[in-house]
């Protein structure tokens, strides 16, 4: 079956992010989005340990390990970008001041639930980090993932069986074999990757979908 | 003359005590105060709360904190990472206590505890596994979690320059929890690159006025000088 690799689905993403949005993008493969926002577009980065405004990585030897994003790699700023401490950047996701975030996901439910921070396993140490407040407090949030598991278990489901980090948060789920929209609806198919029809996702899915 | 610089890295950290709550600024290596948690390290108490972000990383700082048994428990957001390895074992051993927080409401709650603030409602973990057992209240049509300050004995955190009545800025983003930090211990303690004269810092621009600060401690640091 014809499916979107990493970088095309990153490619996707970016097309549905207006001039002018505020962003937070999440740690693992959502980042790959940045590299798929056109120059010309001027889009605020937030990264959620005190910088709007973020540039693409530095030059070899010019990393600053006190210009960091929040996985923790060196990044830049760009001009007219800033820094601030972390109850502003805590207070601009949940004060609905950022437009949209785009976030990894072990399961996200028909009606926009998000599992993405802990797989319940006994011995797991969790760690939740700022999920949960992106989760809910962002205007939008997009979700970025392959629409199965390795094992073929798809991950957009009725209900999420991981632990939950927010619940009806999601309204829009971008995976390798289509585009959905989950909310109070249910889930509706945005599109398809070419090659794929709508019953194909439904038998992979096995959730109701409409189209 | 009112003149918070302590003489060392030692000298600032000298009264903390065995079962002290100790908030250490930084996320991940970024603002991590180094030079005063190893002047604790050899201070040699322990029974230690210790609110961070992380649980350390790869040595030093926190992680060397946590190797050296000083750490009971530690309230954070994100402590497992790949170079987590101390306090993973740690944790895996049973000898430290995770209470795990957003990292939103680790902020809200640091905050409110520095504002005076008595408790708040937060929309953050409504519904999950990290609101269990805790008070809902629905507030125009939203739900909300209470949640309590943080409050610590101490703040170890980390700026770019001071002036000796405690004014501080930062750097970049090392910046992250040193502000709010200051305000929620009783007695903040801030390492700084470099000490100015009163006044060279501008006014306008100065992050964490000397009111949240009761040392500061200067302490050349390798990156700034490379900057």
């Amino acid at each position: 079956m014809n499916r979107l690799n990493r970088d095309q689905m990153a490619a996707r993403v970016a097309r549905d992010i207006p001039e002018g949005s505020y962003v937070n993008l999440g740690i693992g493969l959502p980042t790959k989005v940045t590299n798929y926002l056109p120059r010309e577009r001027e889009i605020f980065l937030q990264s959620e340990n005190g910088l709007l405004g973020m540039g693409p990585a530095p030059a070899p030897g010019e990393e600053d390990w006190e210009l960091i994003n929040a996985g923790k790699q060196p990044v830049t700023l760009l001009a007219g970008g800033c820094y601030f401490h972390h109850a502003d950047s805590f207070a601009m996701m949940r004060g609905g001041h950022i437009d949209i975030c785009v976030l990894g996901a072990f399961q996200v439910s028909v009606n926009g639930d998000l599992a993405n921070w802990h797989t319940g396993e006994p011995g797991a140490i969790p760690a939740v980090g700022g999920a949960m407040d992106l989760a809910i407090g962002a205007r939008q949030t997009f979700v970025m993932m392959d629409l199965l598991t390795k094992q073929g278990e798809s991950k957009l489901v009725g209900a999420c069986t991981y632990p939950l980090t927010g619940l009806a948060c999601v309204s829009r789920v971008y995976t390798d074999l289509g585009v959905f929209d989950v909310g109070p609806q249910g889930a509706f198919v945005v599109e398809t990757v070419d090659g794929v029809s709508i019953d194909d996702l439904r038998k992979l899915t096995g959730v109701s979908l409409a189209a | 003359m009112i003149d918070k610089q302590a003489a060392s890295a030692e000298a600032a950290v000298a009264d903390i005590f065995d079962g002290a709550a100790v908030m250490i600024g930084g996320f991940g290596t970024a603002g991590m105060p180094d030079q005063l948690i190893d002047a604790l390290i050899a201070r040699g108490v322990g029974d230690l709360t210790i609110i961070n972000n992380n649980a350390g990383n790869g040595e030093t700082g926190l992680a060397a904190l946590i190797r050296e048994g000083r750490v009971r428990k530690v309230i954070c957001s994100f402590p497992r990472q790949a170079d987590s390895q101390h306090f993973d074992a740690a944790y895996r051993a049973g000898t430290i206590e995770l209470e795990l927080v957003p990292q939103g409401n680790l902020a809200a709650r640091i905050q409110a505890a520095g504002a005076g603030i008595g408790a708040i409602f937060t929309p953050t973990g409504y519904g999950t596994l990290l609101a269990e057992g805790k008070e809902i209240r629905e507030i125009d049509g939203r739900h909300y979690v209470l949640e309590y300050p943080i409050h610590a004995d101490f703040a170890l955190i980390k700026a770019h320059r001071g002036d000796r009545w405690g004014n501080l800025v930062y750097r970049k983003t090392a910046r992250n929890f040193g502000p709010i930090m200051a305000m929620a211990a009783r007695t903040a303690i801030a390492q700084v690159a470099e000490i100015v004269p009163l006044g060279a810092l501008d006014p306008e621009a100065v992050v964490t006025p000397g009111i949240f600060i009761q040392r500061v401690v200067e302490i050349a640091s390798a990156a700034v000088v490379a900057a």
